[in-house]
């Protein structure tokens, strides 16, 4: 009797919305094959090697930034900061070769310290302070937007600039750095990102207890897990892998431009709801969040061939975002 | 004088008969105690009669005129008005007390006005504070009351409205000295304007102090119904209890070793004060009190959750400082809590996962990998020295019943392997089967040697499974006592204020 009623509950509701289940859990995978099919019928170029990997190096960064919110999210966070904090990663790692004609590994770690700086401020504030995570990141959100703008003084940070003595930057950005940003070496450390937090959320310790505090806190705390730590532990790592897609950026475009990271955080938070429903997992997941950022890039590659202007891009965007909330929420509604 | 009458009220729910032919009378300008242990039906009874249900059947009559009351808006209409224990839920905590008392007003009464008149509002209600003499502005935020306040203006605003009966269900469980006081002088004031109170409340004292007639519940039937002056505290307590259960409890070998926790003088913020235990190696001890007697503070206290205000804590001779529960885990304390879906169990994660989540360093390999097959070895196994009944492993905690959950919330402790068990009312929400395999699952634990401590307001329960047991009555430990020599009577007498 007391086995027969749990297993009747289980597998009636399932059976009912079966055309739902199968939806959320392939819904994702068949839209991006549907639309692979609709803009190789618009244009036949679109399936050609070198467009695919263009499309692969274009949603690199989104990835690796939206592979930062990933884990915030597996804990029940959210870092809005993203965005500002890969600017100023990419501002500080252009100004260290431009302005103070540093090394390659210099840029990159004082590009990374800054990050963990503000990870470091977000997780006290969050943890310690007890500010709602979405207010205080947005709030951060705009102080690292603020300092990366003050720092480079409004402008943009080319080689060869104009100093405001009248003199030009004699700084060069190094070749090593500059290959960070080309094929292969940017989808590598995509890939790398993806899988190595892949494997940490679903094959160590550290990752079930994350998914354990993010699935309910107090029993998470009561069950001996020490909360806090893993809670910060989310997000430096959650600046971290913005700060690498920060500095990424910089290698690509050589400059450090105003905000120039702060279009990928709505792209970011996109990829990583849209991965909540890949294959059924339900939760923040690494792989999901790679998939919800290829569905992003080919809207946004296969939009552009087709002549859709850059300004509209983001009523698709942002569309795409709230299906794949309502999707979320109506399913945890269930 | 108007008259309320209950008459063979009957109630199902899924499984249970929660109220079984009650007839209960009552009338306005008098204080109606209505009284029994948990679970007796005391609640249901006066949901019916507020309106929380409308699956009943039976009759309720006003004035020996039939009232219909299905919903919530009928029992207001007919002038029934309840203040619930959390008063949190009825206030918003941004408005001011005026707002808040007239909010039905606020609501209902506006018509086609779209302006709200600050100046007569808060006239109106300083007029009704006046009346009911409280000493609360109008024009203070509910936010910055005192719990004891926000009760008060949830009794203004019950009395602003026409009511003929106010039904307090606890009202002052979660209230001091002084405060219970101050409310029994606004309900003595409310009785001489002739409404009809109806008093729920565990502490008998109380009872005896401020109520005129006196009904007791048990088991979902009405027992008696008496004049308070012609009735005693053990008359009462003799009627609660009825004849008790016989439950199947495992027996204690009684091999008691050495002084394993030991707690002196300890007290908390908010409930817990000067407390003093100790609990043995094999021992288990009973923390015997009612609903808000502090039982639930005191376990969160031990195992780390709240902070200490005084007094010492030592766990095999060492003093303990525990910041979070963290270090309790890891000093060898396990906490099985009251609120098992809320802190207990992880419902949308599976058998396996929520088994290992107080030890999961056990199940891995280099660099922290989880080593999955080590993890739902032992998963089984510990799902079959239980019984628990799951399809497998893998299925989501969600889909279990109660008794099964708590085994989970247990088992997992099991396979953490602790030095003293806290378990703090586990037999909430479990069937009698699954009772008495959690009975046995802490007698046995106790027999390997473990210090075990058992809270729980059942009080046969206590009697059957504990070795030693401390009366809790508000925040105290009031009376230690051994459980062979103590009755089902006593624990009342002593838990409901009884000295």
């Amino acid at each position: 009797m007391e086995v027969s009623k749990p297993v009747t509950a289980q597998s009636l509701p399932k059976k009912k919305f079966e055309l739902f289940d199968f939806f959320y859990k392939y819904g994702t995978i068949l839209t991006i094959l549907v639309l692979i099919g609709v803009f190789t019928a618009a244009n036949p170029s679109f399936v050609q090697g070198h467009n695919l990997m263009n499309i692969l190096r274009s949603i690199s960064i989104v990835t690796i930034i939206a592979i930062g919110i990933t884990i915030s999210l597996s804990v029940k966070g959210f870092d809005l900061s993203v965005g500002s904090v890969a600017s100023l990663s990419n501002a500080i790692a252009i100004s260290m070769f431009v302005w103070f004609s540093q090394n390659t590994a210099t840029a990159i770690f004082s590009a990374l310290a800054a990050a963990l700086m503000v990870g470091i401020i977000n997780s006290v504030m969050i943890v310690k302070v007890k500010i709602p995570d979405m207010l205080l990141t947005l709030a951060t959100m705009f102080i690292i937007q603020g300092i990366a703008l003050t720092y480079t003084k409004g402008a943009t940070i080319s080689q060869n600039m104009v100093m405001p003595d009248g003199t030009f930057a004699t700084g060069k950005i190094s070749a090593a750095f500059e290959k960070i940003g080309q094929v292969p070496w940017i989808i590598v450390i995509m890939a790398a990102a993806v899988v190595l937090v892949h494997v940490l959320l679903n094959y160590t310790k550290h990752g079930r207890y994350m998914y354990v505090i993010g699935g309910n806190e107090e029993a998470a705390r009561l069950s001996g897990i020490p909360v806090d730590k893993y809670k910060v532990a989310a997000y430096l790592l959650s600046a971290f892998f913005a700060s690498i897609g920060g500095i990424v950026l910089a290698s690509r475009v050589m400059t450090a431009e105003i905000n120039a990271g702060t279009p990928y955080l709505m792209d970011a938070v996109a990829a990583a709801f849209i991965g909540f429903s890949v294959f059924g997992s339900g939760k923040p997941n690494a792989f999901g969040t790679l998939v919800g950022a290829i569905l992003i890039g080919i809207l946004q590659n296969g939009l552009v061939m087709m002549s859709v202007p850059y300004y509209s891009m983001d009523i698709v965007k942002g569309a795409v975002l709230a299906f794949a909330l309502a999707l979320t929420y109506y399913k945890q509604k269930k | 004088m108007a008259l309320l009458e209950m008459k063979d009220i009957s109630i199902e729910f899924p499984g249970v008969k929660a109220l079984n032919h009650v007839s209960f009378a009552s009338e306005t300008g008098r204080v109606h105690a209505l009284i029994g242990a948990n679970g007796a039906g005391k609640s249901t009874l006066m949901k019916v009669l507020s309106g929380a249900y409308s699956h009943y059947t039976g009759e309720i009559h006003l004035d020996g005129r039939k009232a219909v009351i299905t919903s919530p808006r009928d029992a207001l209409e007919e002038g029934i008005q309840i203040v619930h224990q959390e008063v949190d839920t009825a206030l918003i905590p941004y408005l001011t007390v005026g707002e808040n008392i007239l909010l039905h007003d606020l609501v209902n009464e506006m018509g086609r006005k779209q302006l709200v008149g600050w100046k007569p509002l808060h006239k109106k209600a300083t007029r009704i504070l006046e009346e009911m003499n409280i000493s609360v502005s109008s024009k203070m935020l509910v936010s910055e009351l005192t719990l004891a306040q926000k009760q008060m203006v949830l009794i203004a605003r019950a009395v602003s409205a026409q009511c003929r009966f106010l039904i307090l269900d606890e009202p002052t469980a979660p209230l001091s000295h002084s405060e219970t006081n101050e409310l029994f002088r606004i309900v003595r004031n409310l009785k001489a304007q002739h409404v009809g109170i109806i008093f729920i409340s565990h502490r008998l004292p109380e009872i005896f102090e401020i109520c005129d007639d006196i009904t007791v519940m048990r088991n979902g039937e009405l027992v008696i119904k008496e004049n308070i002056s012609e009735t005693s505290i053990h008359r009462v307590i003799e009627q609660m209890l009825g004849k008790s259960l016989d439950e199947q409890f495992p027996f204690l070998n009684g091999k008691v070793g050495e002084i394993v926790l030991e707690v002196k003088g300890l007290s908390d913020a908010e409930k817990i004060k000067d407390l003093n235990l100790t609990v043995r190696a094999g021992e288990i001890i009973g923390i015997a009190g009612l609903v808000g007697a502090g039982k639930t503070e005191l376990c969160k206290t031990l195992f780390g959750c709240t902070k200490i205000t005084a007094g010492d804590v030592f766990l095999n001779g060492r003093k303990l400082k525990l910041k979070n529960p963290h270090q309790a885990v890891r000093q060898g304390m396990a906490l099985v809590p009251e609120e098992r879906r809320k802190e207990g169990i992880l419902v949308e994660e599976s058998v396996a996962a929520n088994l290992t989540a107080a030890n999961l360093g056990q199940f891995t390999k280099v660099f922290s990998f989880l080593d999955r097959r080590a993890e739902k070895q032992k998963a089984v196994e510990i799902i079959q020295t239980l019984g628990i009944k799951t399809p497998s492993e893998k299925t989501k905690v969600q889909n279990l019943s109660g008794g099964n959950q708590q085994k989970i919330a247990i088992g997992k402790w099991l396979i953490a392997d602790a030095d003293v068990y806290i378990f703090d009312e586990p037999t909430k929400g479990v069937d009698v089967g699954a009772k008495k395999d959690i009975f046995e699952l802490i007698s046995a634990l106790a027999k390997r040697g473990k210090a075990i401590v058992y809270a729980s307001s059942e009080f046969p329960e206590i009697l059957g499974i504990t070795n030693r047991l401390y009366v809790l009555y508000d925040g105290r430990a009031v009376k230690e006592l051994e459980t062979s020599a103590a009755t089902e009577e006593e624990l009342l007498f002593y838990s409901t204020g009884g000295r």
